[in-house]
């Protein structure tokens, strides 16, 4: 059908650790001859288990967003910070620019990856032949920034560090940065747990 | 006609008779047949536009420095602060581990232990797994537990996030600006040096050391 041969067609395993052909044995547990490492024609159960760390992930999310992630007391006087709180604040008093920064980080890039592996899981499972090139590209996306929402906990960890002035003016961390923490590590666990192959796996599929 | 692929020869439909000398797209499951790669040329997949394989700029020799330098640099962000606050004449400075202890502290232990793993013990293993790697490598060895360590870097990849903090710590610097006078320490330019390293190592395709290595004879 198409010029391009995929291994599944030809009989062959790529090992994923050091990127070694090898012959599918049709064995479960085959090991890599070259690093030792299992291989797989596919991550295992990769659809579910995406779908279950995007749906861990999209839990934090919420108190995440809802909840304040910061606490400021200066002379008695208490203010709160949300996530996008903080951004309005970095706009308005500090630099717009990194405000576009913050903004990307912390609520860009987790609605991206909601939205981007939300649509991968569905077309994957109804084996959509639609813009295959473009999903695994948006795939690519999403694996590459997912990180860097880490911004906002360490900027939250350092002021905290940092302001320490007692009465004068102190700086403490609130709930909403521990479930914002933990919604980017759970979306980094579903970018991973998703097999981009399975784009192109529209004709037998068998998982 | 250019060649397919850019830097990769297409694959006939048979089944190869040998499977040295292939390449498998791992975002698409392509088979490819490799072609060494002259200075600047990069493989990608025809199908989907993957990165495939760059040429190998770097060698052992460059990298095992490049590790040194890395190791240097990350001591002195470690050990240096970061920044100083200072209101009404009073200071106040943060190092990496200072931040971390303080959220223990503060009842967010799961952000401690996040930016201890993703700041401090991920990239020190990455570092020091890189340095014995590229020790036996500039001899075309392989050392005692290659194949671990190569499978443990494989899985470190995204977890080491001291770029983000880098970045963090310029947000926080605006942020803290507002209201206090900010003098930058020693630490911040550390890590400033620190992400260009990081940047360089991002372009290294680790797999090279398989090719250029071989089990050591005893």
């Amino acid at each position: 059908m198409s010029a391009l041969p995929r291994a599944e067609e030809l009989g062959l395993i790529g090992c994923h650790v050091c990127g070694l052909v090898c012959r599918d044995g049709h064995v479960h547990d085959q090991a890599c001859p070259r690093c030792g490492a299992r291989l797989h024609r596919r991550k295992s159960a990769s659809a579910s288990r995406t779908w279950a760390w995007l749906i861990t992930a999209f839990i934090f999310y919420l108190p995440a967003n809802l909840l304040p992630i910061m606490r400021t007391v200066s002379l008695g006087d208490v203010d709160d910070n949300t996530i996008l709180s903080g951004v309005v604040e970095l706009w308005v008093k500090g630099s717009p620019d990194l405000a576009v920064i913050v903004f990307t980080a912390s609520i860009v890039v987790p609605m991206l990856k909601f939205l981007v592996l939300g649509t991968l899981l569905v077309s994957v499972q109804r084996r959509s032949m639609w813009a295959q090139r473009q999903r695994t590209m948006l795939y690519r996306l999403v694996e590459f920034i997912g990180y860097w929402s880490m911004l906002d906990v360490f900027v939250v960890a350092l002021l905290t560090a940092l302001v320490r002035f007692n009465v004068l003016s102190q700086v403490e961390p609130l709930p909403g940065v521990v479930y914002f923490g933990l919604t980017v590590v759970a979306t980094m666990f579903a970018s991973m747990s998703f097999d981009p192959r399975l784009i192109w796996d529209n004709r037998d599929n068998d998982d | 006609m250019t060649s397919p692929g850019h830097g990769t020869t297409r694959m006939g439909a048979n089944t190869p008779s040998t499977t040295a000398g292939l390449l498998i797209c791992e975002h698409c499951d392509t088979v490819y047949r490799r072609r060494p790669l002259s200075r600047g040329e990069v493989a990608c997949c025809e199908r989907c536009h993957n990165i495939l394989e760059r040429h190998a700029r770097l060698g052992p020799d460059h990298l095992l420095a490049l590790t040194f330098t890395a190791m240097v640099v990350f001591v002195q962000a470690n050990i240096w602060p970061i920044v100083t606050l200072e209101l009404n004449g009073r200071p106040s400075s943060a190092t990496l581990w200072g931040t971390i202890v303080t959220m223990w502290q503060q009842h967010a232990e799961v952000v401690a232990v996040l930016a201890a793993l993703t700041l401090f013990f991920f990239p020190m293993a990455k570092m020091l797994l890189f340095g014995w790697v590229f020790w036996f490598a500039r001899r075309g060895e392989r050392g005692p537990g290659f194949r671990s360590a190569m499978i443990v870097l494989h899985y470190l990849g995204p977890w080491t996030m001291s770029e983000v903090f880098v970045l963090g710590a310029m947000v926080a610097i605006v942020k803290a600006r507002v209201y206090f006078q900010v003098v930058p320490d020693p630490g911040i330019f550390a890590y400033g040096a620190l992400m260009l390293l990081i940047t360089v190592f991002g372009t290294v395709d680790l797999r090279q050391l398989w090719d250029v290595t071989r089990e050591r004879s005893r």
